[in-house]
């Protein structure tokens, strides 16, 4: 028993040494000054989720460069790792909020992630926007977090409306069964078609787990039903791969996706076998909705050498808009000032059109759909929420 | 040999600083900001699962690398029964929960200890044909099982909600709660060290044909350390998952494992206070590695060598060289003493006297 | 029923499908199942870096090919060459010190080796996913009645069975393979011998790492996403596939390679609902394998020596 106290102690001591440490931080000090405003960035920069999480930087950092000041202060980004694990984000977001003291949060990529720091927001009462977080859970409930993106039913409805218009009538699916977001978009997309196409109109749902490199067996299965469309909403890496091996295996048959296969890496890995595939986003580059659409790409492609920005950074470009005029809004650096004037976003000018948020913190805003054609991300059509109410 | 007094000494040493302690964790509640104190509990959470795992691997010597799956039952059953009734239709928004399972609610502290012991039980069943394999192949075959346990847990949506995840468990960042269940682990399992199980598992772990040969039911043995190891490694999971507010499948990769693996290395295999001192230094030092993985300017010039991820090849190579150049660890299978630490008092810097006792 | 349903609406050509996907992937487990299945055979520890080899591997091939324009041909021997040496480093640096360790401490290390590797990957190459450079043929579609085939699903088989028969020769008929085969066989013994068992092991290590080379380049062509966690899952399943066959046994490892490529394929073939588990497939073999024959089916049945 007695080793017990002396490990509890020890326990004790090393973390009061680390609070000692962290108090000490320089950057703390540089908080105190009173003309600058913190924003907490919290991303995924390494594991699973780093290609997305980078790409989101590259938008916000871009934002923050074009709109560096508000109210006269300047805006400094505080860049955390969450890591890709939810431990790690959970402490992240802690540290933002309690260390670096930041006023506003943006992020995460992976709906898991921001929840992770769902409760630590909402106790701690500092809003966050989530840049690319598409599952419900995200905003439901939580006051203080909103989000710069469409949810995953909106997607899924979207993209099964868009399959049926387009004359599908017998659909399949693929999900990445261990992702959320895939398993979210998967479900909303079965339910939209099989009310618009009738019952037992999806033939297949297939599942593959993340980090899984061979869809064979599943994609021979999926031809012998002969579907018009294949669902295969995930990870652009897995993505691009399935998609490869589907027209290896002869299917001819059109794969639809969600937002995240909007990235050069998709299209690299995926090569002339992702050509004329459709997915949903938020952002056209030639359909620019605004001027800061048109501001937000040039300076993308100055910054990024000769690089398009795809539906990610423009998203957290957008997360970053918020959060900005809020700020302005509040004029206060009271946190619970900032979040109510989040909520009242209302007609802002945006990347991807102009940002309404809900009830629930979402923004209610039309979606792309997009295409691959002679390697670039090409515009197709446009699906606006009141379309969907009126079938 | 320890006379009474001495005995009687530290165990009232023993109790008055636990005392101590757990006054102290209401001063740290109230004290510190919600960051701090996330590590302290998560610092003190992974002790329970770096405990749990020295069981096994440290004192029974059955390297057992399923950890994260027996942590991901105890999770789980903390996250499906203590949200509450009303916010579960939130949660569960694409495929409903199990409608027998829907109105169950459990105060967490239940759901801790039937998430234990269902993962004692799935170690029990597990343990049967596991067991009988010794070294790497029985390493596989439990990062096996517990990669069996995620798949199934990803799979099985009206329970568990599948990929989805669980959010809206109340959240438990709660100093003294955690502590005190550090507390009853750490006792619970020093009293079974210290009993003729303790003296059976080392048996084992030293020569297990010469154990046998002493009258050792080996299986017997080995199960219990496994289920034992599972029953904690399943309450940590459960405030793991309480203290996060939200589980998913994800988290319990097998890679989460080897941060327990790297607790137990760093502390020495074999060692309770050992165990305790790495779940510490790993927990903490993850964060204060932090510094790397930030952009370093030194004099107005960036080092492009710090940039995210370093912190991750700076961590895997310090358990290398942990492991090269310093296998036993901090404490090896020492244990830290109350006579270790009076005789060190009283000749901090003399030579060893003899109520220094070495195990 | 489920069966019975996917047997009744399964068409010759889908089988033969099957049968091909099937032989294809359980062809490239074998080719970096016999890495481990021969490190294994002669040090007894589980390298658990294997996986990450192979990952580093690919991404040898890909800068040799996309950065320094290398001609396909040279990059794969250059891969080869850099990968057995980076074995040999691995060994010396993360094993060798650790020979007269507790067999735990090795594994630990191996671990260690695995993480770091993985880590550094992350750290220099980014976890953005990289595309493996088309090869001009062996990139192709084939068609053959109903079935399509990649080009190089032909010659994965065909270097695997190679890649077996250079390695019975060199392990069978060459004075290293009869030091390899002593030092496997007794340590203490082969050091008397006067057998140099750090060289024995260095090749052995080098050997073992060309072949997961070989395995990466054809990983890389027939799924052309290289990550730095890339891998993680075809190492454990290819150690899986070793065991299966008989761990040691290097026909075995390629028995085992074709039994789990195959069985995974036709689980999904035979029961579609059942997709979501198929990476658990790999692990329900390793332990029914266990619980019946922990030898294997090709392996010797032999006591662990005290």
């Amino acid at each position: 028993m007695k080793k017990f106290v002396s490990a509890m102690l020890a326990m004790t001591v090393s973390a009061a040494l680390i609070a000692g440490c962290g108090g000490g931080d320089k950057k703390a000090d540089k908080g105190a000054s009173g003309n600058v405003v913190k924003v907490g960035v919290f991303l995924p920069l390494t594991g699973d989720n780093a290609a997305g999480g980078e790409l989101e930087l590259r938008g916000i950092k871009l934002a923050n460069k074009l709109h560096p000041e508000v109210n006269g202060k300047k805006i400094e980004l505080v860049v955390a790792d969450n890591k890709s694990d939810k431990a790690e984000a959970a402490n992240v977001a802690a540290r933002l909020i309690e260390k670096d003291k930041v006023k506003v949060i943006l992020g995460s990529y992976g709906s898991s992630l921001s929840m992770a720091a769902g409760n630590i927001v909402k106790d701690s009462k500092v809003p966050a926007i989530g840049t690319s977080c598409t599952n419900p859970q995200v905003t439901k409930g939580n006051d203080y977090y909103f989000r710069a993106c469409f949810i995953d039913p909106f997607q899924g409805t979207v993209m099964a409306n868009y399959a049926y218009k387009k004359g599908a009538r017998k659909a399949a699916i693929v999900q990445e069964v261990s992702n959320d977001y895939s398993v979210g978009l998967a479900k909303f997309f079965k339910e939209a078609f099989e009310k618009l196409a009738g019952a037992g109109s999806v033939v297949e749902v297939a599942n593959y787990q993340t980090g899984d490199k061979d869809f064979t067996a599943q994609l021979t299965n999926l031809k012998a039903k002969n579907p018009d469309a294949i669902f295969a909403p995930g990870n652009f890496t897995e993505s691009a791969l399935l998609i490869k091996q589907a027209r290896q295996l002869g299917i001819k048959a059109p794969f639809l996706g969600g937002d995240t296969w909007e990235t050069q890496e998709f299209i690299n890995v995926g090569g002339k076998e992702v050509e004329g595939i459709c997915f949903s986003s938020a952002f056209d580059r030639e359909k620019a909705a605004t001027p800061e659409a048109k501001k937000f790409m040039e300076a993308y492609t100055k910054e990024y050498g000769g690089q398009q920005p795809g539906g990610l950074s423009a998203m957290a470009y957008d997360a970053y808009l918020i959060a900005l005029n809020a700020l302005k809004q509040a004029g206060t650096d009271d946190s619970i000032k900032i979040r109510d004037a989040i909520a009242k976003t209302k007609d802002l000018e945006t990347t991807t059109g102009m940002t309404t948020l809900n009830a629930d913190g979402d923004p209610i805003k039309s979606a792309v759909i997009k295409t691959v054609k002679n390697g670039k991300f090409t515009y197709l059509d446009m699906v606006s929420p009141e379309d969907l109410k009126a079938k | 040999m320890r006379n009474m007094t001495t005995g009687k000494r530290n165990f009232l040493l023993t109790v008055v600083a636990i005392l101590v302690l757990f006054g102290l964790s209401f001063v740290v509640q109230d004290g510190v900001d919600t960051y701090i104190r996330r590590i302290i509990n998560l610092c003190l959470i992974y002790a329970i699962i770096g405990l749990s795992m020295n069981i096994t691997n440290g004192f029974a010597g059955q390297f057992s690398l399923g950890q994260a799956g027996f942590m991901a039952i105890g999770a789980y059953m903390v996250g499906i029964f203590t949200v509450p009734v009303n916010l579960r239709a939130d949660v569960f928004y694409a495929v409903p929960m199990n409608p027998y399972l829907v109105n169950i609610y459990m105060p967490l502290w239940l759901a801790l200890i039937l998430g234990g012991l269902l993962a004692a039980l799935v170690a029990g069943l597990i343990g049967t044909p596991v067991l009988r394999l010794r070294g790497d192949y029985l390493a596989i075959a439990t990062l096996g099982f517990s990669e069996i346990i995620r798949i199934i847990i990803t799979n099985a949506n009206t329970i568990t909600n599948g990929a989805l995840g669980i959010k809206n468990i109340p959240s438990l960042n709660d100093v003294r709660y955690i502590f005190l269940a550090t507390a009853v682990a750490y006792v619970l399992i020093s009293l079974l060290l210290s009993s003729s199980y303790g003296r059976a598992f080392k048996a084992i772990r030293e020569d297990e044909i010469a154990a046998e040969a002493m009258g050792i039911d080996l299986f017997h043995h080995k199960n219990m350390a496994f289920m034992v190891s599972a029953f904690f490694a399943g309450i940590g999971g459960g405030l793991y998952g309480a203290l996060l507010g939200t589980v998913d499948p994800k988290n319990f990769l097998f890679t989460l494992t080897y941060n327990f693996l790297l607790i137990i290395v760093l502390g020495g295999m074999g060692s309770i206070t050992g165990s305790m001192l790495g779940a510490v230094i790993v927990t903490a030092g993850l964060e204060y590695l932090r510094v790397f993985d930030e952009p370093l300017e030194i004099m107005g010039v960036a080092i492009p060598l710090f940039r995210p991820g370093l912190r991750m090849v700076v961590f895997s190579l310090l358990l290398m060289a942990c492991v090269l150049f310093w296998r036993h660890g901090i404490m090896g299978t020492r244990e830290f003493t109350w006579d270790k630490l009076a005789a060190f008092l009283k000749h901090p810097f003399g030579i060893r006297k003899k109520g220094v006792q070495r195990k | 029923m489920e069966l019975f349903q996917a047997l009744t609406h399964m068409t010759a050509a889908g089988f033969a499908q099957h049968l091909v996907n099937g032989i294809s992937l359980g062809s490239l487990y074998a080719l970096i199942a016999i890495g481990y299945t021969m490190v294994y055979g002669i040090l007894l520890m589980i390298n658990f870096a294997h996986g990450d080899i192979v990952m580093m591997a690919c991404y040898f091939a890909f800068f040799g090919i996309t950065a320094f324009h290398i001609p396909w041909y040279l990059t794969f021997i250059g891969t080869i060459a850099a990968t057995a040496l980076l074995g040999v480093v691995i060994e010396r640096t993360a094993y060798r010190p650790l020979r007269d360790a507790p067999k735990n401490s090795v594994l630990i290390s191996a671990i260690g080796a695995s993480f770091l590797l993985e880590n550094l990957a992350n750290y220099i190459f980014s976890g953005r996913p990289m595309h493996f450079p088309d090869i001009p043929f062996l990139s192709s579609m084939v068609r053959i009645g109903g079935v399509q085939i990649q080009a190089i699903c032909f010659f994965i088989p065909v270097v695997t069975v190679l890649c077996l028969a250079i390695l019975l020769h060199i392990v069978n008929h060459t004075k290293t393979g009869m030091a390899m085969r002593a030092v496997s066989k007794d340590y203490e013994i082969a050091r008397v011998m006067g057998i140099n068992i750090d060289n024995v092991i260095s090749i052995t290590f080098a050997i073992g790492s060309a072949l997961a080379a070989v395995g990466a380049i054809m990983w890389g062509i027939r799924y052309p996403g290289i990550t730095p966690y890339l891998g993680v899952m075809p190492g454990l399943k290819c150690f899986i596939a070793a065991v299966i066959g008989g761990i040691g046994n290097i026909k075995g490892a390629v028995l085992g390679g074709f039994i789990l490529g195959l069985g995974e394929i036709l689980i999904v073939a035979f029961f579609p609902t059942l997709s979501g588990y198929r990476d658990a497939f790999a692990f329900i073999m390793l332990i029914l394998i266990l619980f019946y024959k922990p030898t294997g089916i090709l392996g010797e049945t032999t006591t662990e020596k005290v």
